[in-house]
């Protein structure tokens, strides 16, 4: 489990950043993209995915706990 | 000599690696690399990893990143060198990071202050002497508004309690004492110690009780971010800002003050410049305090203008027309200098190897003064500088990341650049190879280069270094040729 910041790229996609590793990925998918369910599977334009709990839609940038799925 | 091609300089990379056994070369491989415009979404070279022992690195330590770099320009704080007297003495005011105030009085910003360990100190501890330090601190130069503690190495090998006695002198003393724990041996270069400098303003200055009250936020309200205000950089991008009616509440942190940065969380926009040393503290706010963060470029008339646009579109139509009349205005001023140096500059041939931003942020200045990047990199960058850097350099443009003294001299002896920008400590073997060489880290003590007004300074220096008489007199009169001599006689 790892600190991650999720915000809001200018392109209007999602930008991933990992604190401790310096990561700033852009994000290509997101698994659960809806107001009352936002989260699961995370894919990264590196290749990586990450997974975090589906939750409420948050306000972004928010700091979330991921898990890596590989 | 004419510029290499993609395959010249793959090669080229190629031959400097052949020297190194068979482990380093293959680790150093990775750090080198020529850009190729061709592919979206290039492969970044590696980076952010530790030097190879027995190779030449000019990287500095988290305690360079957090006193040298953010802590220290803050010039109402006293900054103490906790640990034994060298690394404070030794950086002390190297970086000119200008300050208006009175040194010694209410300012402290070329003054070096150390707890000066001793072998007792390491054996027994050096809380004590912390503690009655502060005092003293506080009796001889009491109009400090706070004291800061950066750890230097034996602090952490010794754990030493700096946070116990910083808060228990905070409170004795009544002004706040931030413990910053930037011991040397963290991390591979000085980027963790801006990382760590920035976690230490975020818990320690920020929402700190009966700071940041000072002034009625604006609704133009915004603060420079990673300007450190070296030769006066800070003072010439701040006046454009105001120029085009933003409200500059806080610079961070040349000449910057503790109550500006507990001022901060409250203004509209935060401008960054330096992404590197700066970027933590940018995204904390966003997410805590909603402040949106834009990162821009001072360096030549091109870039100043396309971020005073960008800057100006987070405000209303009324800041928007002022960046243009902004804009305007200096247009004809910079259009002179470059009627005046391009000519003399016109297709020079530069290499950089500096830290932080200006491996890609000074690439706008050359180009427009006719110049071209031919080679980059950084001492500390991490992956979303080299991300940044792809789109600012050209294709076939080499590009090494914490490159070895050894890998650039012989990228130069090939490439041949008209000037080579870097630091201190590159200059000298530069010079005496007979290459024109400009420092950039503190400006050659010159400066400064951002902003309208910095750009004429740049145009001037790298005019006056390019074009010295003194590179026409590199051939001693004994290697000279035979015909020269006749001449000489004749």
């Amino acid at each position: 489990m790892a600190n991650i910041i999720i915000s809001q790229a200018l392109d209007g996609g999602l930008t991933f950043y990992m604190p401790k590793k310096d990561l700033e990925e852009k994000v290509v998918s997101l698994e659960f993209n809806e107001s009352g369910k936002w989260g699961g599977e995370l894919k990264l334009s590196s290749g990586q995915s990450y997974y975090i709990d589906p939750m409420e839609q948050p306000s972004l940038p928010k700091t979330l706990r991921a898990r890596r799925m590989d | 000599m004419s510029n290499l091609t993609k395959d010249e300089a793959q090669a080229l990379i190629q031959e400097v690696l052949e020297v190194y056994p068979e482990k380093a070369k293959k680790d150093r491989a990775k750090h080198l690399a020529v850009n190729d415009t061709s592919v979206e979404n290039q492969k970044c070279v590696t980076s952010n990893r530790k030097s190879l022992p027995g190779v030449m690195t000019i990287r500095g330590c988290a305690y360079a990143g957090s006193k040298g770099v953010v802590w220290g320009p803050i010039k109402d704080m006293i900054h103490i060198s906790h640990g034994p007297v060298g690394c404070g003495q030794y950086s002390r005011a190297g970086r000119r990071n200008y300050y208006v105030g009175t040194t010694g009085v209410n300012s402290f910003g070329t003054m070096n202050f150390t707890s000066d360990f001793q072998e007792k100190d390491i054996v027994f501890g050096g809380d004590k002497k912390l503690s009655r330090l502060i005092t003293e601190i506080e009796q001889l130069f009491p109009l400090n508004r706070g004291i800061s503690v950066q750890s230097e190495c034996p602090i952490g090998l010794i754990g030493d309690d700096i946070e116990a006695v910083s808060k228990a002198s905070s409170k004795e003393i009544g002004k706040p004492v931030i413990p910053v724990r930037c011991e040397g041996f963290r991390g591979v270069s000085q980027s963790l110690g801006h990382h760590i400098a920035n976690d230490a303003i975020r818990d320690h200055v920020f929402d700190r009780e009966g700071g940041g009250n000072g002034v009625e936020p604006g609704k133009y309200d915004v603060a420079i971010l990673g300007d450190y205000n070296i030769g006066g950089d800070a003072w010439s991008s701040r006046i454009l800002l105001e120029e085009m009616g933003l409200r500059v509440v806080a610079q961070w942190s040349g000449d910057g003050t503790l109550a500006e940065m507990e001022q901060t969380p409250k203004v509209k926009l935060n401008l960054l410049h330096c992404y590197r040393s700066m970027n933590y503290i940018s995204r904390h706010m966003e997410e805590k305090y909603g402040i949106p963060w834009v990162e821009y470029n001072f360096f030549g008339p091109t870039k100043v203008a396309e971020s005073l646009r960008k800057i100006a579109s987070y405000f209303d139509d009324s800041i928007k027309a002022k960046a243009e009349e902004v804009i305007a205005k200096y247009q004809p001023l910079m259009q002179a200098v470059i009627d005046k140096y391009k000519p003399r500059l016109q297709g020079k041939k530069v290499m950089l190897y500096v830290g932080g931003l200006r491996p890609r942020h000074v690439i706008g200045a050359y180009e427009d003064l006719g110049m071209e990047v031919v080679g980059t990199g950084y001492e500390f960058a991490h992956k979303d500088d080299y991300e940044r850097t792809n789109h600012d350099v050209k294709d076939a443009t080499l590009i090494y990341d914490d490159v070895t003294g050894f890998e650039f001299e012989e990228f130069v002896k090939r490439v041949k650049p008209d000037l080579i920008g870097s630091g201190v400590k590159e200059k000298y073997i530069f010079q005496k190879m007979g290459v024109p060489f400009r420092q950039m880290h503190s400006w050659d003590y010159s400066g400064p280069y951002h902003g309208y007004d910095g750009f004429a300074i740049f145009a001037k220096d790298m005019d006056m270094t390019l074009n010295n008489p003194c590179w026409k007199q590199m051939t001693p009169p004994w290697k000279a040729s035979a015909e020269a001599d006749q001449k000489a006689v004749a």
